[in-house]
């Protein structure tokens, strides 16, 4: 094993995920490959020398030398305004990964799994649930989506497509569909509930969701170290 | 302290540009407590001026990582010890 290397991504490819999201296709000749649920760090350089990186989960399980992010717009940020409003197909960027295996799944493990995911945290779970697909594997899947509105959810015409084994449930925190029984709030232990303790569980979202979504496992007698966990911090952008 | 932090899965890019191995896995035991728990657990502040990463049971910090032009500073006076998951040897 060496140290992590700056690489060269060219981006390849753009999908629109929401008004404010978008997924970028990177290639990254030599990718040393990744495990779902692991993340980047982006770093991009001005003609001056001045640099600044970001890092971001990769939404999309191993495939060659491709290497796919979902970004959302973060207003006043550094790096991914210029991510999704500068960056042209055929421009690179510099990658440094894969890093973290703390927060990953691995196919061959049969443990049921629940996903809990509160905004662009869900970008990490998609890679878990597109690794569940592509593996063939039928450890059952649970996911829970925070959001705050019906159309600031990534990924809904993948997520739409049943497959079995999985089961999603999305939250809505201020405004729901038409029609919808649960009203518009926060992850509550009820939210939560009716999930065997003895599932493996991932937890990815801001701090505050995070931290709430964890104590109601706890809570609901979710051993601590079941629960692995990623905090996007307010730093970003 | 304040709710705005990360946790030590922000460690895992700037420690691997020091580090061979992964390091976020591995397990510390905190020099406050005595806690023991996985790098990526623990509470990551930062990430300027440097990155500071507290023990998720008391708070008090284990690592903290500064990176200069020409070198890293890595403090871990907060760590009693890191435990590394390694491959066992080939027979």
């Amino acid at each position: 094993m060496r140290r992590l290397p700056w690489r060269a991504a060219k981006l390849t490819g753009i999908r629109q995920e929401t008004a404010t999201a978008r997924t970028l296709v990177f290639t990254i000749p030599g990718w040393p490959g990744h495990l779902a649920g692991q993340h980047v760090d982006v770093r991009l350089t001005a003609p001056d020398g001045y640099s600044t990186e970001r890092s971001y989960s990769v939404a999309a399980p191993e495939r060659g030398d491709r290497v796919e992010l979902t970004v959302e717009l973060v207003e006043d940020g550094e790096v991914s305004p210029y991510l999704l409003e500068v960056l042209e197909v055929g421009d690179e960027v510099e990658i440094r990964g894969p890093v973290g295996g703390w927060f990953v799944w691995r196919p061959e493990r049969a443990t049921p799994v629940l996903l809990v995911g509160g905004g662009s945290g869900v970008v990490p779970l998609m890679a878990m649930i597109r690794a569940r697909r592509a593996a063939g594997s039928s450890a059952p899947f649970r996911l829970i989506y925070s959001v705050r509105e019906p159309d600031q959810r990534f990924y809904l015409d993948e997520l739409a497509d049943p497959q079995p084994g999985l089961d999603i449930t999305y939250i809505f925190t201020r405004k729901t569909p038409d029609g919808w029984d649960r009203a518009p709030g926060r992850i509550t232990a009820a939210d939560l509930d009716g999930v065997s303790p003895g599932t493996d569980s991932y937890v990815c979202g801001p701090t505050g969701f995070v931290e709430a979504a964890a104590d109601h496992l706890i809570a609901l007698g979710h051993a601590p170290d079941r629960i692995r966990t990623e905090r996007f911090g307010p730093t970003g952008g | 302290m304040s709710i705005d932090y990360l946790d030590g899965n922000a460690l895992a890019g700037p420690l691997g540009e020091i580090f061979a191995v992964e390091v976020t896995t591995a397990v510390g035991t905190c020099a406050g407590c005595g806690a023991a728990g996985p790098v990526a657990s623990l509470h990551v502040y930062g990430p300027e001026p440097g990155l500071v990463a507290r023990c998720p049971s008391c708070e008090e910090v284990v690592l903290r990582l500064v990176r200069t032009p020409d070198a890293v500073w890595l403090d871990m006076r907060g760590a009693i010890s890191l435990r590394i998951p390694m491959p066992e040897p080939r027979t």
